[in-house]
């Protein structure tokens, strides 16, 4: 039986041939069969990671807390100088110039990215905004969040700021970005399941080492990363509990 | 024992208090009516050992309290005490997160130079294996209106405790 490697589902589609070349590369390093799955989902992945079918993933910040302390997973590294930052745009054409001014009522459009709804979230509370009173609009990924802006079908959008950063130039200039994150703790991260944790220092390792090696390099670049970077056990529990405040 | 506020740091006119800490010590603190406002899209985050002591803040933790990290750590955590907050507040804190349990709240903090800064904080245990080895504190920018109602319920609670 291969082990099961899976990638949480907001990576961006570009690097969808990454991740398979990643995961390549990763077994010819390890000498070990893994197979990678991907979901288009979070609670897909979620009941997979509960069925205890998966053994590594590249996990989303919200999904840290439940991998670490229910499941036994373990930090192994992440992409260096990558965080997730959260954006509040809307449309270019809107008054409103700060999230104190929105109100009750106020349609907000976002993905399933829970990190980001999250950090979204906390920026719209200076608005008295809660789950509890918006109107929420689901888009399907940042580009449809952006069209509900443009559309007029939600008043504010919460984005990842990468993605915001990556929309086509003729859609950033019709919005406006009302609150831009700067948090710089919360992070992806690799991580390692209990099949696999005897291995654990070695691929590590062989992570770490990876920006020394051309093809390695090469890899990496197909992932959008410069190198990976160690995380020590304490700096996985410190993001655990600062997700943990933020989600009360 | 904190030191106790130096009229030199102080930025325009300022009242002066003393204020009884838990520990039984006391400071005496100058502050001022000028509020800085909470920045955007910022977390201000702190971490203290089991008694409150100060172990680790982040930039914005510094730039908004206006004392240098090498003044913070080391600190007890009441080196932001502000004197319009009612002692309940921080009894119900230390008592929530003594049980275990999650706090939240709205704050007025004392900065270095006297002015203040309202926050909405939630405090954590840190577990790690099954103990508590410390607490890590977040806040947030609170809305105007929670400011307000705090503004209006402080000043009620000071007869409590
Ligand atoms: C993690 C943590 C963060 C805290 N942050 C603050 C703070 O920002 N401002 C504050 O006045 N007290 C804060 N406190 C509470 C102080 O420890 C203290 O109880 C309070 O300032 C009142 O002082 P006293 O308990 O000596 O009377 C914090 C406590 C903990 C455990």
């Amino acid at each position: 039986m291969p082990y099961v490697f899976t990638v949480s589902p907001d990576f961006t589609p570009d690097h969808l041939s990454g991740w398979y070349i990643f995961n390549t590369w990763l077994q010819h390093q390890t000498k070990a069969a893994i197979h990678l799955e991907l979901y288009d989902h979070f609670q897909g992945q979620r009941d997979a990671i509960q069925a205890d079918k998966i053994d590594l993933i590249y996990a989303n910040p919200f999904d840290a807390a439940m991998l670490v302390r229910e499941k036994g997973f373990l930090p192994l590294v992440r992409a260096e100088g990558e965080s997730d930052e959260a954006i509040i745009a809307v449309s270019a054409d809107s008054n409103v110039t700060d999230v104190a001014e929105l109100a009750p009522g106020t349609r907000v459009a976002f993905t399933d990215d829970p990190d980001v709804k999250l950090m979204g979230m906390i920026m719209l509370e200076p608005g008295d905004l809660d789950a509890g009173n918006i109107v929420p609009v689901s888009a399907g990924n940042y580009v449809l969040v952006a069209k509900h802006l443009l559309k007029g079908e939600a008043d504010v959008g919460i984005f990842l700021a990468e993605a915001f950063d990556d929309l086509s130039s003729m859609i950033r200039k019709q919005l406006k970005i009302l609150v831009r994150s700067q948090i710089s703790v919360i992070h992806h991260s690799l991580m390692i399941g209990p099949k696999l944790q005897d291995r654990r220092a070695e691929i590590q390792q062989i992570l770490v080492d990876m920006d020394n090696d051309e093809k390695g390099i090469g890899v990496l670049t197909s992932l959008g990363f410069n190198s990976w970077h160690k995380i020590e056990d304490e700096q996985m529990e410190f993001m655990i509990d600062l997700m943990d405040t933020l989600n009360t | 024992m904190i030191a106790d506020m130096n009229p030199e740091d102080i930025v325009g006119d300022y009242k002066e208090v003393t204020l009884k800490l838990f520990d039984g010590t006391s400071r005496r603190v100058l502050y001022t009516e000028i509020e800085t406002p909470y920045p955007d899209g910022k977390l201000i985050v702190s971490t203290t050992d089991t008694e409150g002591v100060i172990t680790h803040v982040n930039r914005s933790f510094v730039e908004m309290s206006g004392y240098s990290e090498e003044e913070l750590i080391g600190a007890p955590h009441s080196i932001l005490r502000h004197p319009d907050m009612p002692p309940v507040a921080f009894k119900d804190l230390w008592d929530t997160i003594q049980r275990g349990e999650k706090w939240q709240g709205f704050v007025k903090n004392l900065r270095k130079d006297g002015g203040y800064y309202w926050v909405k904080a939630t405090v954590i245990p840190n577990v790690r294996g099954d103990k508590v080895v410390g607490y890590t504190s977040v806040r947030r920018k609170p809305s105007h209106t929670k400011v307000a109602e705090c503004i209006k319920l402080y000043p009620t609670l000071f007869s409590l405790f």
